[in-house]
């Protein structure tokens, strides 16, 4: 049994590899696909929010901790780190640039040190309250002291400032590209780090604590050092995602700190998943595209996004990576076949209606925001004139067309889903030992 | 004299204005395996918590070894040598069995909460674990998620967690509650080779399994022990037959 055990452990190590040189292959090769500077500005975007929702996710998933003031961490990190970089361009300190996030990461650290022994007493509602309470501190804090937190203007710096990387001529990290490959670099380091920790003594500690924190103590853990030693390192690699951010944008408003940020992590990760370790960057790729990419089309993309969490989170509550682990499952069984017509059924009813109800709500903010520029509004690319019935009547009846087809598909694809999932649960009852 | 494992001195805890506990003296001798009897509410899980550090005595002392414990936290107390299961199954539901037993290894090992160390390529804890896994009889069950044991699996587990960290003085409290005849069985065969050369106190109601495991045994009624002493003392105690009148038949 212990050789097999010694068998079972080279493929995954072997699997390990792939899937960090797939990683790491494509975040140099990103940018060749996304040319243009708002793309690659997406890119670097996704590659920070990953860290920071995989350092949220570190507490929620890992240790059991729900917090609501997760932009403390990347907030003051990201100021500390811009301070430093405006110390660099006045030359009164010499740092590299590229180090900077270790500056944002020290900050974070620090303040995961004070706060987390404030509030990791407890877990629960009461650690979800004060962790909420700290944001507000926080970002009322940054109201009162403009000195360091620079009010409504922020603090800006020059990312440039340091001159070149290791003296090679060209290299300053001005460019979008050497921007992005800086983050990429990072991202990729961190992901690596944050991976690691989860197979470490502390890691599966915190995963005992999330699941049951008094039994942990009777093991000899003390919950609460495993809380906030949690919640120091999180907070480090928060503050790396704060520096990043500022060294991306050259600049660090008083936003960095607002609750919109904590929400949108909290998002972020739930999106993704947070039972999985890639989870978190799944969701961050997707709540990137909502919050960058989305908002530059639409007015409403808060409300998309609204709509498209509500429905993960009922559907699938276990998010977009357990949702993908559980095809891969059905796929591993060989029946996923079965599951082919399906899904164009439902996926294209989906769209469908997905559509309707999208140009409903882009003619009804239209009508309600943007009437001073005419009647006329573009969805998808068609012209729709929201002053004629006609275009509502056609809006409203592929809505509601679409969504009698879905309904069905929907129902003709639950029947095959969970007829498929009692067939794999059966073969795996019958074969345990074939089961990793 | 024999060294005591395990000692309460006059211990008293109220929980409102209902004192729970009401001057509880006890002596366990290291190695011996000691059972707490007694009707139901009369306070044998309250006296398990106090010791274990769960609750805090509102006086007396307790010493284990020989160092006083009374307001030490759970996991002070561990570490120092004492590990308790629970009555009501108290275990990691989503790590899966292999995991629920490393984790209760990991600090007796030193690993501490070592955050620079692969859990992996750590010998000593893979092989405690292993080694436990196959004592509990679980081996079978290694990858399964530990809420997804059966009710008994989960009972063997409770104990495997317990043990696992090589404390030397034991607590369990009703191991085999809720079991069938023949799991009981199995349970107190395990529970005996585990706790070979260890001090095991327990809660227990099933009499068969209290005669059969115990060395000494103490009677708890109302928050106060009543009788403490070799099993066959205890059986033909006179004040013992009178707190269990009404199921006298198989007690005594």
């Amino acid at each position: 049994m212990s050789e097999l055990g010694e068998l079972r452990f080279k493929p995954l190590n072997f699997g390990r590899w792939v899937t960090w040189g797939f990683t790491a292959i494509v975040f140099v090769a990103a940018p060749q696909f996304f040319g243009s500077g708002f793309a690659r500005a997406l890119l670097a975007q996704m590659g920070i929010m990953s860290i920071f929702a995989l350092s949220y996710n570190m507490l929620l998933g890992q240790t059991g901790l729900l917090s609501f003031g997760h932009a403390v961490y990347s907030g003051l990190g990201a100021y500390f780190a811009i301070h430093a970089l405006a110390l660099i361009g006045k030359g009164a300190l010499v740092f590299p640039v590229s180090l900077l996030p270790l500056v944002g990461g020290t900050a974070g650290l620090m303040f995961g040190v004070l706060f987390g022994y404030l509030t990791t007493k407890r877990a629960g509602t009461t650690f979800a309250m004060i962790s909420l309470g700290l944001g507000e501190m926080v970002f009322a804090a940054s109201l009162m002291f403009p000195g360091f937190f620079g009010g409504e203007a922020g603090i800006s710096g020059n990312r440039t400032a340091g001159g070149p990387f290791l003296g090679i001529a060209g290299l300053t990290f001005g460019p979008d590209i050497q921007v992005y490959y800086l983050i990429a670099a990072w991202t990729f380091a961190c992901m690596i780090a944050m991976y690691a920790l989860t197979h470490t003594p502390l890691g599966r500690i915190a995963n005992a604590v999330r699941d049951n924190p008094e039994r942990a103590e009777f093991i000899g853990y003390s919950a609460q050092r495993v809380r906030w030693i949690m919640m120091m390192l999180s907070g480090f690699f928060a503050g790396i995602s704060g520096g990043l951010s500022a060294i991306n944008l050259e600049s660090v408003g008083s936003g960095a700190l607002h609750a919109l940020v904590s929400g949108g992590v909290l998002l972020a990760a739930f999106i993704g998943g947070v039972l999985l370790f890639f989870g978190p960057i799944l969701g961050s790729v997707v709540f990137v595209f909502f919050a960058f990419a989305l908002s530059e089309y639409t007015p409403a993309w808060h409300l998309y996004l609204g709509v498209f969490f509500v429905l993960l989170v009922m559907f699938a509550p276990g998010g977009l990576s357990s949702l993908i682990l559980l095809n891969l499952r059905v796929a591993k069984s060989g029946r996923f076949r079965r599951l082919r017509d399906p899904y164009v059924g439902v996926l294209g009813t989906g769209l469908a209606l997905a559509a309707g109800i999208a140009l409903l709500i882009e003619m009804t903010y239209h009508v309600t925001l943007g009437i001073g520029t005419g009647s006329s509004v573009r969805v998808f690319g068609f012209p729709f004139d929201t002053a004629r019935s006609e275009s509502w009547v056609f809006a409203a009846a592929v809505a509601a067309a679409s969504a009698i087809a879905f309904e069905y598909m929907r129902r003709r694809f639950m029947r095959e889903w969970d007829a498929i999932a009692v067939e794999i649960e059966d073969w795996r009852r019958d074969n345990p030992e074939e089961d990793k | 004299m024999t060294s005591l494992a395990l000692q309460l001195i006059d211990v008293r805890k109220r929980f409102g204005h209902t004192e729970i506990i009401r001057g509880v003296s006890l002596a366990i001798e290291t190695g011996e395996r000691h059972a707490i009897i007694g009707p139901n509410g009369a306070g044998k899980s309250t006296l398990f918590n106090l010791a274990s550090g769960r609750f805090h005595a509102d006086s007396g002392e307790i010493l284990l070894n020989g160092t006083a414990i009374t307001r030490r936290k759970p996991f002070e107390i561990n570490r120092l040598g004492l590990a308790r299961s629970f009555q009501i199954t108290n275990i990691f539901q989503r790590l899966s069995v292999f995991e629920n037993l490393r984790c209760a290894v990991l600090w007796s090992l030193g690993h501490r909460y070592s955050f620079w160390r692969n859990l992996n390529k750590l010998a000593d804890a893979q092989a405690r674990a292993e080694e436990m896994l196959e004592r509990i009889g679980l081996k079978r069950r290694r990858n399964i998620q530990a809420g997804l044991l059966t009710y008994a699996e989960q009972r063997a587990l409770e104990i495997g967690i317990t043990i696992a960290g090589g404390a030397n003085v034991i607590l369990l409290d009703e191991p085999t509650a809720g079991m069938s005849r023949s799991e009981s069985a199995r349970a107190v065969a395990l529970i005996r080779e585990v706790t070979e050369g260890r001090t095991l106190v327990m809660v227990e109601h099933d009499m068969s399994v209290v005669f059969g495991l115990a060395d000494r045994i103490s009677v708890v009624v109302y928050g106060e022990v009543i009788a403490s002493g070799r099993p066959e003392v205890i059986r033909a105690d006179a004040k013992v037959k009178e707190a269990y009148l009404g199921q006298p038949a198989e007690a005594a």
